[in-house]
């Protein structure tokens, strides 16, 4: 037989070739985001309408007269991307019942930013969900708003120092923890969702094309490493998100019709969280004890985790 | 007919023409604006070696690098930020940053 070996090695090569998001795009050196972008549109080919919440994605790529979308993009206010999507959803419905428009599977996405998604949009995703419209939500979660100088958000994880949660003698960076997003949109019923990183392509693309064939409401959690806010070296970019799926801060996994499903290999021990956080500016302030109190937080996400994994079953 | 009506409008030529809703009418034009300046390192490939996985090719945050006819890999320079991602990601060690001296 005539097979190519090592064949995972040359996996890159079979992603879609063609780039939906142009060069020439204003984002920072090293942006992990804009990656997450460009990897998802390659996942979702060319019959898609964008809906795009203001954050870092609508200002890097969309400076007027200029435009690095190569599909149809809507800009919309930072609250409703989620709600635009939907009415395009029921739009091309209309559109294609009265024969106006040729009968092709045209599927409207909404791309919010952590901000966008988790504080702002809030309630607009909680609605399109609620109402199961056919459309993806992407959410491409930096982990605070980068876009106008790194304020903290709900998504923002604990301890880190940001501009304002800034760390010093009182308080340590932020005092909460993260908010849990897509064990929220498991708990609308919505039959798709994925947490996904741009470290991991193929298995990103993968998950989107996945997405992209499910009818009704599908959510994906896209991390998406920021040298910028982050105060790292912007070509450690893919070494952090790695880091952040090996250490247990951020779990690779879909849960399709409520079952729990891990995508990345599972270690038997975790990476310390040590690993991940000292490459970081905005954990600089830690002491080991610190490190020891994250530490137990990781651990008892994944344990939460993984009770689900090995209990829940499909509805 | 619709279709090319509005292929055939461009963006405005004077600054203060505006159109209504800020429609752009031609796909991809930040192709226009080089961020190549930006660049303070550029990455150069040493095609010995090489293996043609592509792995810089799909880390790229720019979408700049492009496989050449004989399949190894190239970054255009119009639009390369020279963030070092592909050089750090290259396994085989084939891509390195040198400063831009210029």
């Amino acid at each position: 037989m005539n097979t190519v070996q090592n064949f995972e090695i040359y996996a890159p090569k079979l992603v879609e070739k063609k780039e939906f998001f142009s060069p020439g795009h204003r984002a920072c050196q090293g942006c992990g985001e804009v990656l997450a972008l460009r990897l998802l549109l390659k996942g979702m080919g060319e019959d898609t309408v964008v809906a795009n919440a203001t954050g870092c994605m609508e200002i890097i790529s969309s400076a007027y007269p200029c435009t690095a979308w190569e599909v149809p993009y809507i800009h919309v206010a930072f609250e409703n991307a989620a709600a635009v999507a939907s009415g395009v959803d029921a739009g091309l419905k209309a559109l294609r019942r009265k024969g106006k428009i040729a009968n092709r599977d045209v599927k409207a996405i909404a791309i919010a930013g952590d901000g966008g998604t988790v504080d702002i949009g809030f309630q607009a995703l909680s609605g399109a969900m609620e109402r199961g419209h056919d459309i993806i939500f992407f959410c491409l979660d930096n982990e605070a708003y980068m876009n106008t100088g790194i304020q903290r958000s709900s998504a923002t994880p604990f301890m880190a120092a940001t501009t304002t949660s800034p760390a010093g003698k009182a308080i340590k960076g932020q005092r909460t923890g993260k908010k849990n997003v897509p064990e929220i949109m498991v708990a609308h019923n919505v039959p798709y969702v994925a947490t996904a990183c741009p470290s991991y392509p193929i298995d990103l693309v993968n998950k989107v094309r996945k997405a992209r064939d499910v009818r009704g409401p599908a959510y994906l959690h896209v991390f998406s490493m920021c040298p910028t806010g982050w105060r790292s070296a912007s070509d450690a970019v893919i070494k952090l998100g790695r880091l952040a799926v090996e250490t247990g801060v951020f779990p690779l996994y879909e849960v399709e019709n409520g079952k729990y499903r891990i995508t990345q290999e599972i270690p038997k021990k975790l990476r310390p969280v040590q690993d991940y956080l000292e490459l970081q500016g905005r954990f600089r302030h830690l002491t080991p004890d610190d490190m020891a109190l994250v530490q137990a937080r990781v651990d008892r996400e994944w344990r939460k985790l993984m009770n689900k994994v090995e209990c829940l079953r499909p509805w | 007919m619709e279709k090319r009506k509005i292929k055939s409008k461009a963006w405005p030529e004077k600054w203060y023409e505006v159109n209504p809703g800020c429609i752009v009418f031609v796909p991809g034009n930040a192709r226009e604006y080089k961020t190549g300046t930006w660049r303070s390192q550029r990455p150069l490939w040493d095609n010995k070696k090489c293996i043609k996985c592509g792995i810089c090719y799909i880390f790229c945050p720019e979408g700049c690098i492009r496989e050449t006819e004989e399949g190894y890999f190239a970054a255009d320079l119009d639009y390369c930020k020279g963030c070092g991602i592909c050089a750090h990601e290259c396994w085989p060690g084939a891509i390195t940053m040198q400063e831009e001296e210029e």
